[in-house]
């Protein structure tokens, strides 16, 4: 596999004027709760550098690619995201927060792509996006990142216990020809070198995360299933109720943590 | 058309130095990779020229080679002039020019 250059262009001297634009006050944001440290902590400065000024993250060209999506009609009813819920309403505010959350409808959990692609089906008489497109990035990026700053809460009570005892159960259950579980790497190893690649805590306060590698946004079950493909194991497909139960547990572990969508990770 | 960001002080002063911050979408193919089903080389898709026009002369020039990874950031530092339009332009290998436009306010 070819991998183009990560660097991005950096003209000589930038660095001096990052503190003076900074878009969004680092200060703000909690990178560490408890025992629990956010991917951002982990990466490089010049990595860090880049996911601090707004203008400088790539990930804000899907933003603002979301931020049209929102306020465009599509479908039948005639009806835009923005016609029921508003501009920057306060339902938006804690959005990436809460995500996945229960429905009592299906009678299991929702991640934020079902819970979009539901309401235009049946609100928006509009055609349902797939999970990893460039539509469907851009409106979780635009809405999640509203969340921004806020701590992550997910709620594990009530309806939620069975599903996030399965989450929990997946995370430790071995899997795949190399035999490793998600904790394996991520609670026994996090801050070790697994060969040239540092591994975190596995948080998902960031997501949609812009990766280096990737050269563009993805998802966090798009980053379930390189991990499950790194140990060798068949991935499940996107939004499959096991990625969804995987990916509360996973918002449960990084409680406390800000939401830092978009992030930038190598 | 690709999608273009610019960032520029909302005032500046005359003759004082400021930063222009500019990012823009572009795949940046590098004409090394192999489609992996066909076997066949993609051909390079980059951005290859970036022009900065401010006060009417190009105060910043830039010629982009493979290697440049996706939706490239740039950032320059250019002096202050007079209060005018600053034009950016990115042509890619298509001949696909994307243009932007900013405004800069010069105080004093």
């Amino acid at each position: 596999m070819r991998i183009k250059t990560q660097g991005i262009l950096f003209v000589a001297a930038v660095a001096v004027g990052l503190s003076g634009f900074a878009g969004f006050a680092s200060a703000q944001m909690k990178y560490k709760a408890g025992d629990r440290r956010s991917g951002y902590t982990y990466a490089t400065k010049e990595t860090q550098a880049i996911q601090d000024d707004d203008l400088g993250n790539p990930a804000f060209l899907w933003l603002d690619e979301g931020e049209v999506l929102w306020n465009k009609v599509d479908g039948k009813a005639g009806k835009s995201c923005a016609t029921c819920h508003g501009v920057e309403s306060a339902m938006l505010s804690d959005v990436a927060t809460r995500y996945p959350a229960y429905n009592p409808d299906l009678g299991k959990l929702q991640s934020l792509e079902q819970r979009i692609n539901r309401e235009r089906k049946e609100m928006m008489g509009a055609k349902p996006y797939k999970w990893e497109s460039k539509q469907m990035l851009s409106l979780t990026i635009y809405m999640k990142n509203q969340s921004r700053g806020k701590p992550m809460n997910v709620s594990i009570d009530g309806p939620v216990v069975p599903f996030f005892a399965a989450g929990k159960a997946f995370y430790e259950k071995k899997r795949g020809q190399l035999d490793m579980s998600c904790a394996n790497c991520h609670n026994d190893n996090a801050g070790n070198m697994i060969r040239a690649n540092l591994l975190t805590e596995g948080q998902s306060n960031g997501f949609p995360t812009y990766r280096l590698k990737w050269q563009k946004p993805g998802s966090i079950h798009r980053r379930f299933r390189g991990c499950n493909k790194q140990v060798r194991a068949k991935p499940y497909a996107y939004g499959s109720d096991e990625y969804v139960n995987l990916e509360l547990y996973v918002a449960w572990k990084g409680r406390g943590l800000s939401v830092e969508t978009p992030a930038i990770r190598n | 058309m690709a999608k273009a960001r610019v960032k520029v002080p909302k005032s500046v002063k005359k003759g004082e130095v400021f930063q222009v911050k500019t990012l823009i979408s572009h795949k940046m193919e590098t004409g090394l990779r192999k489609n992996k089903k066909t076997g066949k080389m993609i051909p390079r898709m980059i951005i290859n020229k970036f022009v900065c026009n401010y006060g009417g002369k190009d105060v910043f020039v830039s010629d982009w080679q493979a290697g440049i990874a996706a939706n490239p950031y740039m950032a320059f530092f250019v002096k202050a002039g007079d209060s005018g339009p600053m034009n950016f332009t990115w042509t890619d290998d298509d001949g696909d020019i994307t243009k932007k436009t900013v405004n800069i306010k010069v105080s004093g």
